[in-house]
């Protein structure tokens, strides 16, 4: 058997929950970190795009409505779908990023570990971000966060997995929905993850990943009147500032690029950065009309 | 126990039954508290000067329903009150009479003889004022009795425990029973607003005593711990701004009990102006329910008139 | 209106006494504790609204002098930043104390600076300001406590650019926090409404504050811009409209400048018809007349249901008729001037559009001051979310009335706007409040109220009306380094 030729895959886009092709048919070469040819990958269009963002628009009503316990209960599924499927996702990792299997392992380990992280976190930032106001007058008045929307995520570069999961599990646990580019050179981790999410009872459309340019993707989603927000975690200085100018058409919620360690345990900074708070008043009053007097 | 329509205005119907008149009461427009105060306390903030001052405690002297309902009321008590009632300031022959003496039915013979001639009114309560704790005959047997002796104006109190109960309908039987009762005098309903407690039930109370035929509604006895405040008299303005709106029957409108003071009273005035308008900027349409107030107002007005602080000396105890 | 109406009881004129308040006939820049001209000598003048009036001289801060207050600012941040967070909370708390001392010279001034009723300025804006100052001296000490993680440390150099609406109040949003946190700032007041942030400079003064900490740089847009770019600001907090947020945001694309912006707004209050009706009323008044309609977060789109449209609106218009508007400083007054003739145009612009479009326009009888800018209040039915007078942002004494028939068709039309700062729910029904509530894209709901504003209390839009929080716990993210 061992002369048996093996299955390809073929890679797709995944969006609004199924697994379309490029719009425009194409697809680019990638390879792994010694140049071999891996497979090829749909080059996302401007379309695609647009696809994506009315698929995370639709999902946004249902996903930002789910109880955060639920939410949690899926961002955990997706752990435990992952946890089963770990070991292509290792191969896959050591392949994009030139790991062994042993250093893949561990950063597939860890991007499991931030599913879980995140799952627990669901029903949890309210609490610590929210909260009563004592205002001086007989109101009760309640800050609570609520996700901001409809956010493009574009995954870092050089770490294909545990870095796109460490950006984008925040900001579905928290209610928004996300566009994903993933990162250009090292993208079949993050469309083999749409196989995954698929799977795991997370709505169509919560997550939607395109590959291909970050470039040319990323730009029509930063102009993106119906988008609400934009983590440039995967830009270069220059595509940032340009994206952060065009995102100020709409006032998105612009997450800048910035050093991190994927391998640190996350702070809640990239929870908040996709939160609103909304405030609500109500008098409170009393119990009977005697309260008045002049 | 058979219903009389009281009259056959556009309202008429709700008091067909006990559960059309529950239906209507619970169906008015909910009150909130923080929101009624906080609109009455902004009135309040009205700051009324000169000419407008000296409009206003005129305006008020002649509104006051000058009371005096002690278990010590003597003839000789009520006879100094009407004197009082009439010419409240015997240094100033330019201040207005007060609306009228309010007293027990057993006193009115005595306050009619001591404000004759005058315009000063005598209002008596009745209907086992102020808790109302009796049997529906001697009320009336009480009503009657004032009437008799001459009262001007009749002020009833509602069955508040009925009230509360949710029996609205005994409480409309018994005011179209008073009503009846008081023939020509006028009949001002009290609904002891600390005892009902909530605005929603002051609001209630306040359409089912003018569908009962009430011409003035009135806040309190004078006899609790709440009594007139400013935000319970703007619900009430309120309430007889809407019934005539609705009906076109003009109610009058007087808090009770608890106004001491010419500023106070100057409140209360900037919301009737501001609430119902000025068509109950009247005595015939509005009235304090007080006493002590009264030199209060004389004090200010000797200030306005000469620029300089009254005291207590310069009016008449009585 | 009541004003003009020959009502029985007239209210005399109750002014308030001006000569509490002594304005210079001119005034200097406030840059590391002094007064100074500007460098290249250029001054304007600002005008009391009710009147047209001069009050006085103002210096206009161009670019040498945003530069010299950048460089003071980064000079004191040294020291001030390095203060025990107990004694930046002493310096706070004594600005407090003593805007509550001056509050009537204060209230005087805004109020013949801005136009506004002097009712507002005493009873709202400065018991705000002082009580703005005097929450976030208590935070001074405490941020180890606030959620960000332990020591958080202040950005740097704070480039503040603040409006016009609520001059003294929109400094303390911006001047409390920044303080507290350790920042020192470079304030721009709007500039048709420079006094108040003037007299806050002597303020300042008077509680021995170090020099450079505060800085106030009186000007136009150009001076404000030349703030927001300068490359020694490290946070950049805006108040204003919403074409200068996107500017602004624009320009610090690429740098590393922290920015929060709280820009326009076009509020819906709804009212069901289970409402209460005489409270939903004031409401609607003060969601919309409180400062002339000029409030970013005002109600400026009424959401009616069709059952309760007739009896809301005759109440509504009964209760327009009583409004007063007239001499700012009588205390007696509710509606104000317009805060100045450049606005008053974009109202009546907008106005005008309203009718060509039209919808139907009403106003109480009413009698406009001969001088000054004035706008009667007005209401427009049978507006659609079609209608300019419906997606635009008036700010201005503008009501737009539309009609709803169930709770999803109302959350629909008040979430239809590129804005999201405030909305407002009048129902007796609690379920119905926390649902519509939780649809509403909106940063501030007021359920039963309107208009209600605390130091405790975050504020701040979804939407185009901008990003981060001012007020409350929340209020210190934009000045820390988190």
């Amino acid at each position: 058997m061992s002369d048996r030729l093996s299955v390809f895959k073929t890679y797709k886009l995944y969006v609004g929950g199924k697994f379309p092709r490029s719009e425009s048919g194409r697809v680019y070469e990638v390879t792994d970190s010694k140049g071999k040819w891996l497979a090829n990958a749909p080059q996302g269009s401007r379309k695609d795009a647009r696809d994506a963002v009315v698929a995370a628009r639709k999902a946004f009503g249902g996903w930002s409505g789910a109880t955060a316990y639920n939410r949690g209960q899926i961002l955990y599924r997706i752990a435990e779908m992952l946890e089963g499927r770990k070991d292509q996702f290792v191969r896959e990792v050591a392949d994009a990023e030139g790991l062994s299997k042993s250093k893949a392992s561990v950063v597939v380990d860890a991007a499991i570990d931030r599913w879980v992280w995140y799952a627990g976190w669901t029903d949890k930032i309210a609490q610590v971000v929210g909260g009563a106001n004592p205002v001086a007058g007989p109101y009760f008045n309640l800050s609570s966060p609520e996700p901001t929307g409809v956010v493009t995520v574009l995954a870092p570069q050089e770490s294909s997995f545990l870095g796109l999961i460490s950006v984008v599990a925040p900001v579905i646990a928290t209610g928004n929905t996300a566009i994903v580019v993933a990162s250009e050179k090292s993208p079949l981790p993050a469309l083999s993850l749409g196989e995954v999410l698929a799977t795991s009872d997370l709505p169509g459309g919560v997550v939607n990943v395109l590959s291909g340019r970050t470039a040319e993707i990323a730009a029509p989603l930063a102009a993106h009147q119906d988008v609400n927000a934009i983590d440039l975690a995967g830009a270069d200085d220059v595509l940032a500032k340009e994206l952060e100018i065009a995102a100020a058409d709409n006032l998105k919620r612009v997450l800048r690029p910035q050093p991190v360690d994927y391998n640190e345990t996350p702070g809640t900074e990239r929870l908040t950065a996709f939160l609103e708070t909304k405030t609500v008043w109500h008098p409170t009053g009393s119990l009977g009309a005697s309260g008045s007097s002049y | 126990m058979p219903t009389t329509a009281p009259a056959a205005h556009a309202l008429g119907e709700v008091t067909a039954s006990d559960s059309t008149l529950r239906r209507f009461l619970h169906g008015l427009p909910g009150v909130d508290a923080v929101g009624l105060e906080a609109r009455a306390a902004s009135l309040g903030t009205r700051s009324i000067k000169t000419t407008a001052k000296a409009y206003a405690i005129d305006l008020a002297i002649s509104m006051v329903d000058l009371t005096t309902l002690e278990g010590a009321d003597t003839p000789g008590k009520v006879r100094a009150l009407g004197a009082k009632a009439v010419r409240p300031d015997p240094t100033d022959r330019t201040s207005p009479s007060t609306a009228a003496v309010c007293v027990y039915p057993d006193m009115v013979a005595v306050a009619k003889e001591a404000v004759a001639g005058s315009s000063v009114k005598v209002a008596s309560v009745a209907t086992a004022f102020p808790a109302g704790r009796a049997a529906l005959s001697v009320k009336l047997a009480d009503v009657r009795d004032a009437v008799a002796a001459g009262a001007d104006e009749i002020d009833m109190v509602i069955d508040r425990g009925a009230f509360l109960a949710g029996n609205y309908m005994k409480v409309y039987d018994e005011i179209v029973a008073v009503k009846e009762a008081s023939g020509a005098a006028r009949l001002k309903v009290i609904f002891e607003t600390g005892e009902l407690s909530t605005y929603d039930n002051i609001r209630r109370a306040s359409w089912l005593g003018m569908l009962a035929g009430a011409d003035f509604i009135k806040t309190s006895t004078g006899k609790v711990a709440v009594n007139a405040t400013p935000a319970n008299t703007l619900l009430m303005l309120e309430a007889v701004r809407d019934f005539r709106a609705q009906t076109g029957i003009q109610v009058g409108v007087k808090p009770a009990g608890g106004i001491r003071t010419s500023k106070d009273a100057v409140k209360f005035l900037v919301i009737v102006n501001e609430t119902a308008g000025e068509d109950w900027l009247d005595n015939h349409w509005f009235r304090f329910g007080a006493s002590s107030l009264l030199n209060d107002l004389l004090m200010q007005r000797q200030k306005l008139a000469t620029g300089r602080y009254s005291g207590p000396d310069y009016v008449t105890v009585d | 209106m009541a004003s003009t109406s020959a009502s029985a009881f007239e209210y005399a004129p109750a002014p308030e006494s001006r000569s509490v308040v002594d304005i210079a006939p001119s005034y200097g820049l406030f840059i590391d504790g002094e007064f100074t001209e500007a460098a290249d000598g250029k001054v304007f003048k600002t005008v009391s609204p009710s009147t047209e009036e001069v009050l006085s001289e103002i210096a206009q801060a161009g670019e040498a002098d945003v530069d010299r207050a950048v460089k003071a600012a980064r000079k004191a941040f040294e020291k001030w930043s390095a203060l025990p967070g107990s004694e930046r909370a002493k310096y706070l708390f004594r600005i407090a104390r003593i805007i509550q001392e001056r509050s009537r010279e204060l209230a005087v001034l805004e109020t013949l600076d801005n136009g506004k009723p002097i009712k507002e300025t005493r009873d709202a804006d400065l018991p705000l300001v002082a009580a703005h100052f005097f929450y976030y001296a208590g935070w001074a000490d405490k941020l180890d406590h606030a959620g960000f993680g332990a020591n958080p440390q202040p950005l740097g150099v704070a480039g503040q650019v603040i409006p016009w609406n609520f001059p003294l109040l929109m400094l303390a949003w911006k001047i409390a926090p920044a303080l507290a946190t350790g920042n020192t700032v470079v304030l721009k007041p709007a500039e048709t409404t420079p006094l108040s942030a003037l007299f806050f400079a002597d303020i300042c003064r008077q509680a021995g504050l170090p020099k450079g900490v505060v800085n106030i740089l009186p000007g136009y847009g150009d001076t404000g811009a030349a703030l927001v770019a300068h490359p020694d600001v490290n946070k950049v907090a805006f108040t204003g409209s919403t074409a200068v947020g996107k500017a602004i945001a624009r320009q610090v694309a690429g740098t590393d400048k922290k920015v929060t912006l709280e820009l326009g707004g076009k509020g819906a209050n709804i009212v069901f018809d289970d409402a209460p009706i005489d409270q939903a009323v004031e409401g609607i008044v003060t969601g919309i007349f409180f400062n002339q309609g000029q409030v970013c977060c005002a109600g400026s789109r009424l959401l009616v249901q069709e059952s309760v449209q007739d009896e809301l609106m005759d109440s509504l218009k009964r209760r327009l008729s009583t409004l007063r508007l007239g001499d700012p400083l009588d205390k007696n007054t509710d509606i104000g001037a317009i805060n100045s003739a450049e606005q008053l145009s974009r109202i009546t612009t907008l106005v005008e559009q309203g009718e060509a479009e039209g919808a139907e326009r009403w106003s109480p009888a009413c009698e406009l001051p001969s001088s000054g800018y004035w706008f009667a209040p007005t209401l427009f039915t049978n507006v659609t979310q079609a209608h300019t007078i419906a997606r635009d942002e008036i700010f201005g004494p503008v009501l737009s009335v539309l009609t709803f028939r169930t709770p999803e068709e109302a959350v629909a039309k008040a979430n239809n706007s590129q804005y999201g700062l405030s909305a407002g729910i009048w129902t007796e029904k609690g379920s119905r409040i926390l649902a519509v509530a939780s649809k509403l894209r909106a940063g501030v709901i007021w359920s039963n109220t309107f208009n209600k504003f605390d130091p405790t209390s975050p504020f701040g839009g979804y939407k185009e009306s901008g990003f981060g929080r001012e007020g409350g716990r929340h209020g210190l993210e934009a000045y820390l380094d988190v």
